[in-house]
């Protein structure tokens, strides 16, 4: 061994005298060992975060042109998009990322649904999970509001005003959260800081949290075989394999066409056809002037259906009230989710037709919600939506009954490839 | 200290007491956080009242959207003797016909939801969540509505109001539109976001 090498191990080791460095690293990437059948559904983790990344660096650097208040925030974009050098290359990587983000959430999520990466001992995984994706809605619900175009003004107008659907205090509590009588600079102001400081916060505490319960217990595959059950003589699982270098450097190639498909978009479709970044944005808000179609962006659009799908009032409550407690419900529903499957076998490989049909049935319904957000609503349109939401709640209220009573396979001892 | 001579009673009682203190330290610093959320008091003095000269409104006609009282929208309508006449011929369609909710000052809940017959002073703002809605005054069939008589028309979420300001049933929004309090300071002149002998 050189000089060098000795110097450098006793730095090292005087290091983790002082601080677990190698033990982490250990821990959770050389020694974490990762199901080796792990399929192309376990990559939008790793993706998820390459664009919290993106997120991060582009969002910081746009703080440094932008002006969150009412007179210049319109105007702000405008100059970072003309003339602050490669200003429109961070803006568009920005909102393009911010789509992004919700693709690979969305399939990440699927994959848990599909695989049934929520099940024990994996609760705890789902419910940081599912608060990392509202924190991520608050995020861009935060941040749409930053452009300040006129769909930016009425589409926070009309969520905000949500909240007045609250009996008795909520017209009190909409006031509070914009600070003002109607939509005005202070709110923009305020959701500014909520964007760039506050919420970040919570989403990396909670990344790291859905991570480090992840790696406590160790992640599922696509068999819903636990790999620990079957070890070699020193202990590690003999179908599993290290997360560095395999998952790192591994998949780096998938990583590599993640962002070949990312920049595609970014450099030739930025607006995404009017679905990232919508065409009344590119008008300064109007107070006065609500936009002819409000429609949110895509990634929130099915939850904005079952809202509109909710038309009217039941047992003593208005039609206003009953869209607030349809939207919320769809959001609070899958944190239950763990607890809602009853099925001996975790993997959609193993489980039943029921199972198998409901999760289509659900994926199609979310889809076709996902569409009527973006449309003006008539009376056919309403009445799919509320099928649709009916089918969105049915697939969780229904899963204990479902998933118990069909008839499952057997799971093999060790994963397949 | 050994484990028999821990107090066990006296810890509960100083670890309840300590959290019960806290708890109040906790709420009481929460108080300036949450305050500052209030509207500041700049944007209460922006919500000042102010004048509308309504003296070259013709019938039928629709000052507004104007940025007026607490930087809402208000439309101020000058109706025509015959969408007057038309008024409450479908209450029956109506949710709140007589105004029963209070989305008015007390001198304005009456068949007109005005002061004056003619002139209608509303808060631009749909009570659903929130859009502006558009004012259609024709007496024509719209394709939201095939015996439409002259309203308000939602385009978010296709909520109707009457030329009056009152909601129809059957639509997402809970109530008639706001009647923002107002007094006449002269025959054209009205002041909007004020009661009369108030300041």
């Amino acid at each position: 061994m050189s000089a060098i090498e000795q110097s450098l191990k006793n730095v090292m080791a005087w290091i983790d005298d002082r601080l677990p460095v190698t033990e982490a690293y250990e821990k959770h990437l050389s020694k974490y060992y990762a199901p080796k059948n792990l399929n192309i559904w376990y990559y939008f983790g790793i993706f998820s975060f390459v664009v919290l990344a993106n997120q991060l660096l582009t969002g910081i650097w746009l703080t440094m042109s932008y002006v969150p208040t009412g007179d210049d925030a319109f105007a702000s974009v405008e100059y970072i998009m003309r003339d602050v050098e490669y200003g429109w290359l961070l803006r568009y990587m920005h909102s393009t990322g911010a789509s992004a983000f919700f693709v690979v959430v969305y399939l990440h999520m699927f994959r848990g649904l599909l695989y049934g990466s929520y099940q024990k001992p994996r609760e705890l995984i789902w419910i940081l999970g599912m608060l990392v994706y509202v924190a991520l809605m608050a995020e861009g619900f935060f941040g749409y509001l930053l452009p300040w175009g006129n769909m930016s003004f009425w589409g926070a107008q009309v969520i905000v005003s949500l909240a007045s659907a609250i009996p008795v205090i909520g017209d009190d509590l909409a006031i509070w959260v914009r600070g003002d009588f109607n939509m005005s600079g202070v709110t923009l102001n305020r959701f500014f800081a909520l964007h760039v400081v506050l919420v970040p916060l919570f989403l990396l505490v909670l990344v790291v949290l859905h991570v480090l319960a992840l790696h406590e217990v160790g992640s599922n595959n696509p068999d819903g075989v636990d790999i620990k059950k079957t070890t070699d003589d020193t202990g590690k699982p003999l179908d599993g394999i290290p997360f560095h270098p395999y998952f790192t450097l591994g998949k780096l190639p998938a990583i590599i066409v993640f962002l070949f498909l990312f920049c595609a978009v970014l450099f030739f479709y930025p607006d995404g056809g009017g679905y990232l970044i919508e065409h009344p944005n590119y008008e300064p808000a109007d107070p006065l002037k609500t936009p002819e179609l409000i429609a949110p962006v895509w990634y929130y659009t099915p939850f904005y259906s079952m809202l509109r799908a909710a038309t009217f009032p039941l047992f003593g409550l208005d039609a206003k009230l009953w869209g607030l407690i349809v939207m919320a419900g769809a959001i609070v529903l899958p944190f239950v989710l763990p607890w809602l499957d009853k099925s001996p076998v975790k993997s959609m490989r193993y489980k039943g037709l029921g199972s198998k049909i409901m999760l289509g049935l659900f994926v199609i319904s979310f889809f076709i919600l996902g569409y009527l957000g973006t449309v003006h609503p008539t009376p056919g349109r309403t009445v799919m939506a509320q099928v649709c939401t009916g089918i969105y709640f049915a697939y969780f209220l229904l899963m204990p009954w479902y998933t118990a009573v069909e008839k499952t396979k057997s799971v093999p001892e060790r994963v397949t490839m | 200290m050994s484990e028999s001579s821990v107090n066990s009673g006296r810890r509960n009682f100083l670890l309840g007491a300590t959290a019960v203190v806290g708890a109040g330290g906790v709420a009481g610093l929460a108080v300036p956080f949450l305050g500052s959320w209030n509207p500041s008091a700049k944007a209460l003095a922006a919500g000042a009242p102010i004048k509308v000269d309504i003296s070259r409104l013709e019938p039928g006609e629709i000052l507004g959207p104007i940025p007026a009282w607490r930087d809402k929208p208000i439309f101020v309508i000058r109706r025509s003797d015959a969408m007057l006449a038309r008024l409450n011929e479908k209450s029956e369609r109506l949710a709140d016909p007589q105004s029963d909710r209070e989305q008015q000052p007390s001198y304005a809940k009456n068949e007109t939801r005005s002061i004056r017959p003619d002139v209608a002073i509303l808060v631009g703002l749909c009570t659903h969540l929130s859009c502006s809605p558009k004012y259609r005054p024709a007496i024509t069939p719209q394709s939201f509505d095939p015996e439409w008589v002259g309203g308000f028309y939602c385009p978010c979420h296709g909520s109707k109001f009457d030329l009056a300001g009152r909601v129809y049933q059957g639509v997402p929004a809970p109530s008639n539109l706001e009647v923002p309090p107002h007094f006449y300071e002269t025959d054209d002149v009205v002041v909007i976001g004020e009661d009369e002998g108030v300041a």
